[in-house]
């Protein structure tokens, strides 16, 4: 989707400010946020491209006037009732009015064992490449509205295959129907000026993760 | 870290309070074990960080032939020390030399390599980050205190796909003869997502 996340190459967003000593977290809640978004996500209920849908899907002025973990409580909130691990009303009341079986909880001795598994987004499918590093494409001119993971910025613009990572999960269909659509992922090379016209510096570029689905020869 | 203290005396509000009333429901639900939260938390405030990245660095920067792997399969040279799984299953490292600077990002949410950099710092998931480091890299490093000369070639990384990336900073000249532990000690975590470059702190210069 055309969405406010997709925010490579807008301006105005104002000046990079790292914090010195930063902590991992800033408040109770953040933690609190982030860990039951993870131990939510152990039930399997839902992927790693429909939780970052559900987060896309926050209207864009909330999603820019809000931090970091407030937009995965949001999406955590969405992703529970869309997939019924939670009612409307319950979310509203706080309260339960029925208990889920105790099956497929994430156990604190577990924590660290989930933690260590791959999740296996690369998959060991075979299927052949349409591309091999070296041959020029274009990125494909497309607006879906539901998930994508090729930018806007890169839409219609020519690259260069740098490499080939192998068969990966396709998370534009993944998000939406859990297709996992097996096809080769590789690192495309666009020339800066490609992107950003003729201001931008000549040697520099953008490599971005992109799909067979996404790319078409040039 | 402030906040977290003022919590427990001040009434909440907004996001506190329905992250409180969503972990009091799913508990009731039986959807998630408290005990397990403390379990996910703790590992990341003070098991996983940025001191992981910095030791394989480090061993890159003395051992040529683990230079040589890591740069040919990151995935294997990086759980070769045990940093493996969640956003970090499958690794990349990009070297930087004298005429190449590497930059991390992820223009459309924030992944980021957690089994050797822990979680993303705020600038990192900012909007003015995520907006600006595809199209004004130079721009970006120059207000962070690393301008890139002209005839060095800047290459910025939007990490689109379940790959992560870590830079592989330049050695930095003053450090000959240091052991790996000693190189390990200056490594940051910005050089290693490429916003900066590893230098010599005036306390350690020999």
């Amino acid at each position: 989707m055309n969405g406010v996340h997709d925010m490579g190459g807008m301006h105005g967003m104002g000046p990079v400010e790292i914090e010195k000593n930063e902590p991992v977290f800033h408040a109770e809640w953040e933690r609190h946020a982030f860990a039951l978004t993870l131990a939510s996500g152990f039930r399997g209920r839902w992927n790693i491209d429909m939780g970052r849908y559900s987060r896309e899907q926050m209207p864009p002025a909330e999603y820019l006037a809000t931090t970091y973990y407030e937009h995965w409580l949001f999406g955590l909130e969405k992703l529970l009732v869309d997939e019924k691990l939670v009612t409307a009303n319950e979310l509203a009341t706080g309260h339960a009015e029925a208990r889920a079986g105790a099956e497929g909880i994430l156990r604190a001795s577990e924590v660290a064992v989930f933690l260590r598994n791959r999740r296996n987004a690369r998959l060991d499918d075979d299927v052949p490449p349409r591309f091999k590093a070296g041959d020029r494409v274009v990125a494909r001119n497309i607006h879906p509205v539901g998930h994508t993971r090729l930018p806007r910025y890169a839409r219609g613009r020519h690259g260069v295959i740098d490499r080939d990572h192998g068969v990966f999960i396709f998370p534009d269909t993944n998000a939406m129907s859990r297709d996992k659509k097996p096809q080769h992922c590789y690192s495309v090379r666009f020339a800066a000026r490609e992107l950003w016209g003729p201001e931008a510096a000549a040697c520099d570029s953008v490599y971005v993760n992109l799909w067979d689905d996404h790319l078409d020869p040039a | 870290m402030s906040d977290s203290v003022h919590e427990h005396d001040q009434p909440l509000s907004g996001p506190a309070l329905r992250v409180k009333a969503l972990e009091s429901l799913l508990t009731e639900k039986g959807l998630v074990d408290p005990k397990a939260l403390d379990e996910l938390i703790d590992t990341y405030e003070t098991k996983v960080g940025p001191r992981n990245g910095a030791r394989i660095v480090a061993r890159a920067w003395v051992d040529p032939a683990y230079r040589q792997w890591l740069l040919a399969d990151a995935t294997a040279a990086i759980a070769e020390f045990g940093f493996i799984g969640r956003q970090g299953e499958d690794m990349v490292v990009l070297e930087n030399t004298p005429k190449v600077r590497n930059m991390v990002v992820c223009t459309l949410c924030s992944c980021y390599p957690w089994p050797v950099l822990g979680l993303p710092p705020v600038w990192y998931k900012s909007a003015p980050y995520r907006s600006r480091a595809v199209i004004d890299p130079r721009g970006v490093l120059k207000e962070l205190g690393n301008e890139v000369p002209d005839d060095v070639e800047v290459r910025v990384w939007d990490s689109t796909a379940e790959l992560r990336y870590l830079v592989l900073p330049e050695r930095p000249a003053g450090t000959e003869g240091w052991s790996e532990d000693e190189l390990a000690g200056i490594v940051t975590r910005d050089a290693m997502i490429g916003v900066a470059q590893v230098t010599v702190p005036a306390e350690s210069r020999r």
